[in-house]
């Protein structure tokens, strides 16, 4: 063999060059732009409608009485979001959560059952709704938008057919709580609700807890981390947003019950999307799916089990929604799907699957939550409503393609 | 060029240099094609033929590269594909360009239809239709969809359409690679038809026998650049002249210009114990189940081996590897495969992955990578069960790994958390890479590991090779590059159609004897 041209120079190892904290800053920053920016956009329309309905809008009752509204919107968000992230989507939950809403008013008023049995039963249900379109979609192979749509009109239809077309009322008052309760008040009376200050207090504890820990280990790793000044603003500005909440909603009923769901879902579904294994796999799915296939990822397997996730929270929120009513409806969670797909959207998915976080879900559904009841506060009628929500969801996406674009240059 | 130059050739092209970001895929590349002929152009993967008839056909508009395109003795400068074919240059890929639901009718006049005012004129198109099949030579019926034909017919509908935009210069890039020999004689016997008629072709092939019997003359690429044009025959109709070892001279005949680094022996007790064996490997495409696409392919690797398979496009070679790692290929497989001496059945990718069986692919973007998700995450995906704390997988161990890969394998990237869609194809290959030798295997099998990054990266990627060799990994190396297969490999198989058409050890290799076994054909 000749060797006639000058050989490639093998290039040392340099030593990686170590990144700026503005660098580290803005790279996490970029990689969430969206939610970032509808984190900072919520915080815009709240202080909006803040100063437009004189200090209404944040009022003790009125924010209870907001997580209540959008409590089952909010929880079906979190399931659309994994779903969209899996690369599918879910036309069928508002049929689903009327569905169930149905099931559990037919257990609970014709059959007298206890309201905990009904609840585990009706999410069973849920679980097996879900199961059954995630079989076609995953094991068949048939596009999620078909199966779901199909669903849609499938148990809209069994809707009617266990009501009979009539409502069912009224439910037991335990189940009534799980959308109207609040968590019961205890302790010697001070201004506010006690076990609300205890629950705030922990909650900023364990946040403080957790940034710690997270920071001590990436040191203990020799990991890079963003500077210490910047560590403690941080630290400071959540502390500063949960200590506001909690006292908001202590100086009114204390945390609804529906709240501490949501925040539990949040917490769990979150952890399990990013540290999970099958976390991980939704999100290498749905990004690319042939690479995941070829990296050992159990494509059908996993995608089964997003669609019943989907339908387990999707039967929560029929309870939860239900329970709000006080009645099983035919007509219950109607256009319920296309305001979870919104909020999922808003807050940072993307329509080719692999991006988004469930906390982006949450926000999202908070943007359109607090425009729902700002707007009804200062009398805007609900057609004006849904033309700004409309436009907000354009905007929305729309701006992050045109930011996208702008760093693709 | 040799040949008579009296007559004024249909077309020119002088001077061809077409760059792409870090790569000149094309240098002083010239081509002349005279009325009349059948003119084959042949070189090695990679050594430019698509991207001069890209140029040609307007795909890399004028503008984009250097040089003078002459057509029927004009200047022409084509902006787009349109633009060419009005002036009578019609390109038919490899994959055909065809809507399976349309008829074939509609396919013919497809962007080119028989219409007044806006409304199609049915009548004029299928009786047109009707009369561009029978010059053609396929019988049937102009409303059938092309769905419902064979793919050899699909290329004779192709072959209608060119002719339906009064063609002059038809260039077919590989028309006969996904045909059975059949349909493959009925396509040649059109293309010397239609020269009969004044309709020049060009004739893009690795099929040397084909060349022989279709081509009047034949110009050789190699790395870009044109090598010579050669007559394959006196006059027209005449007997070859042209031998299949004088084209293969002319293919190959590339400096070995790369350097390799030095080979560590893996020193371990188990050097040259069998690593990988498989036996009696078939495989059949997954549409078309009559086509056998890995024919009866027995193998082996020892551990510390670094392994070549060596074979034209559509030999076969990323088939048997995607087949080999959990099915990911093909329909009716069947054969044994043993890891380390025990037999192992690897129906699905994690069995594959358990079984110690690694696949990096040819196409990283598609099927080695998440482009939207970042480093980190890339290089953990197939090893997360193995890095679980409790349950759930442990970031700051995670992030460790990607970190120390990050450095050992000089991955250009401010941080892990890089998106790995905005690496360059090095470092996103480095990326592939460490996700798979961070799997731990026992055998990998490296798909074009080098295809599309510079050379200095490519010296980087065949030092890890190295090193994984002398860990006492067995390796598969598949390669197009016959200098990169002889300058790292221990033992090179050949491939063609799908069979194991020979086996060389490193001492016995030379380019010639590899593109000698690698076209050859059953007929």
């Amino acid at each position: 063999m000749t060797t006639t041209t000058t050989p490639p120079r093998p290039q040392p190892p340099a030593a990686p060059a170590q990144p700026s904290a503005a660098a580290l800053l803005l790279n996490g920053v970029r990689g969430n732009m969206r939610q970032y920016g509808m984190l900072i956009a919520l915080v815009f329309i709240v202080v909006l409608f803040q100063i437009w309905t004189d200090g209404t809008l944040l009022l003790p009752n009125n924010v209870s009485n907001l997580i209540q509204q959008n409590g089952y919107i909010l929880i079906l968000a979190m399931g659309m979001m994994i779903v969209i992230i899996a690369g599918h989507i879910d036309l069928s939950v508002g049929s689903v959560v009327a569905f169930v809403g149905a099931m559990s008013a037919v257990m609970m008023v014709r059959h007298d059952m206890p309201w905990v049995l009904a609840l585990t039963l009706s999410l069973l249900i849920g679980a097996v709704a879900g199961a059954w379109q995630g079989f076609f979609i995953a094991y068949v192979g048939i596009p999620s938008f078909i199966v779901t749509l199909a669903g849609m009109l499938l148990f809209r239809g069994l809707t009617q057919i266990v009501l009979e077309g009539q409502s069912i009322a009224p439910f037991p008052d335990g189940f009534q709580n799980i959308a109207k309760g609040f968590i019961p008040e205890m302790g010697p009376y001070t201004q506010y609700h006690n076990p609300t200050l205890l629950l705030g207090l922990v909650a900023v504890v364990f946040l403080l807890w957790r940034e710690w820990r997270d920071r001590r280990r990436q040191l203990a790793h020799e990991l890079d981390v963003p500077p210490f000044g910047l560590w403690a603003l941080k630290c400071t500005a959540v502390t500063a947003a949960v200590v506001a909440f909690t006292l908001t909603l202590a100086s009114f009923h204390g945390v609804p019950v529906v709240m501490l769901i949501m925040c539990a879902l949040l917490i769990g579904l979150g952890y399990v999307m990013r540290n999970a294994v099958i976390g991980r796999h939704v999100y290498a799915l749905g990004g690319n799916k042939a690479a995941a296939k070829l990296s050992g990822v159990k494509d059908k397997r996993v995608t089964f089990l997003v669609f019943v996730n989907m339908g387990v929270l999707a039967a929560l929120a029929g309870c939860v929604y239900a329970a709000r009513l006080n009645a099983g409806t035919p007509q219950a969670g109607l256009n319920f799907e296309l305001e979870a797909i919104a909020a999922s959207f808003i807050g940072g998915a993307s329509m080719s699957g692999g991006v988004g976080t469930v906390m982006g879900a949450v926000i999202g559904g908070l943007v359109l939550g607090v425009l729902n009841n700002g707007m009804s506060l200062v009398g805007i009628g609900t057609d004006y409503q849904q033309v700004i929500k409309g436009l907000v969801l354009l905007a929305a996406v729309g701006f992050d393609v045109w930011n996208k674009r702008r760093a693709g240059k | 060029m040799t040949g008579p130059a009296a007559v004024r050739p249909v077309l020119e092209m002088r001077g061809i240099t077409k760059t792409f970001p870090g790569v000149t895929a094309l240098r002083e590349v010239n081509l002349t094609v005279r009325p009349g002929e059948v003119h084959a152009v042949c070189g090695e993967n990679g050594a430019g033929k698509s991207t001069l008839m890209k140029v040609l056909s307007g795909v890399h508009p004028h503008g984009s590269y250097d040089g003078e395109i002459r057509f029927e003795g004009e200047p022409v400068a084509f902006r787009d594909i349109r633009a060419s074919e009005r002036h009578g240059i019609v390109i038919i890929h490899q994959e055909l360009a065809l809507v399976p639901h349309l008829s074939i009718a509609e396919n013919i006049f497809l962007g080119n239809e028989r219409a007044a005012r806006g409304l199609i004129d049915w009548n004029e198109t299928l009786r047109r239709a009707g009369t561009l099949l029978k010059r053609v030579g396929l019988r049937e019926n102009p409303q059938t969809p092309v769905a419902d034909l064979g793919v050899g017919k699909q290329q004779l509908v192709e072959i209608a359409k060119a002719l339906a935009k009064e063609v002059k210069l038809l260039i077919l890039d590989e028309p006969t690679a996904a045909l059975n020999d059949e349909d493959s004689a009925a396509l040649l016997g059109l293309i010397l038809e239609l020269r009969d008629q004044g309709v020049a072709s060009i004739i893009i092939s690795h099929k040397l026998n084909e060349i022989r019997r279709v081509a009047d003359s034949v110009t050789i690429l190699r790395d870009g650049r044109t090598i010579e044009t050669l007559a394959v025959r006196g006059t027209a109709g005449a007997e070859p002249r042209l031998s299949e070892d004088r084209l293969i001279r002319g293919m190959v005949g590339r400096d070995l210009d790369q350097r390799f680094p030095d080979r560590t022996p893996y020193g371990g007790e188990d050097a040259g114990h069998v690593a990988l064996s498989v036996r009696g490997w078939t495989v059949r495409h997954p549409v078309d189940h009559q086509r056998t696409v890995v024919d009866d392919v027995s193998l082996t690797v020892r551990r510390g081996e670094i392994v070549g398979v060596a074979g034209l496009m559509g030999a076969g070679r990323t088939e048997l590897a995607m087949s080999l790692f959990g099915r990911s290929y093909g329909i009716h497989v069947a054969g044994t495969v043993e890891v380390g001496g025990r037999e192992v059945v690897t129906r699905t990718v994690p069995a594959a992955i358990d079984a110690g069986l690694a696949y990096v692919t040819e196409d990283r973007k598609t099927y080695g990578l998440n482009l939207i998700d970042d480093i980190n995450r890339n290089i953990s995906l197939p090893s997360l069960p193995g890095m679980r704390r409790r349950g759930v997988v442990d970031e700051h161990h995670e992030r460790r790994v990607a970190e120390r890969y990050r450095t050992t394998m000089n991955i250009k990237a401010p941080t892990v958390f890089e998106q790995v869609g905005r690496l360059s194809g090095g470092n996103q290959q480095k990326v592939v890479l460490s996700k798979w030798i961070h799997a731990d295997p026992e055998v990998l099998i490296l798909d074009e590991p080098t295809r599309g990054i510079d050379v200095g990266a490519k010296y980087e990627i065949y030092t890890v090779v190295d090193r994984l060799a002398a860990q006492g990994k067995a390796v598969l190396f598949i390669s197009s590059e016959l200098p990169e297969l002889l300058g790292m490999c221990d033992r090179i198989y050949t491939m063609a159609e799908g069979r194991l058409t020979g086996e060389v050890a490193r001492a016995d290799a030379t380019q010639e004897v590899l593109m000698r076994q690698m076209t050859l054909n059953r007929s």
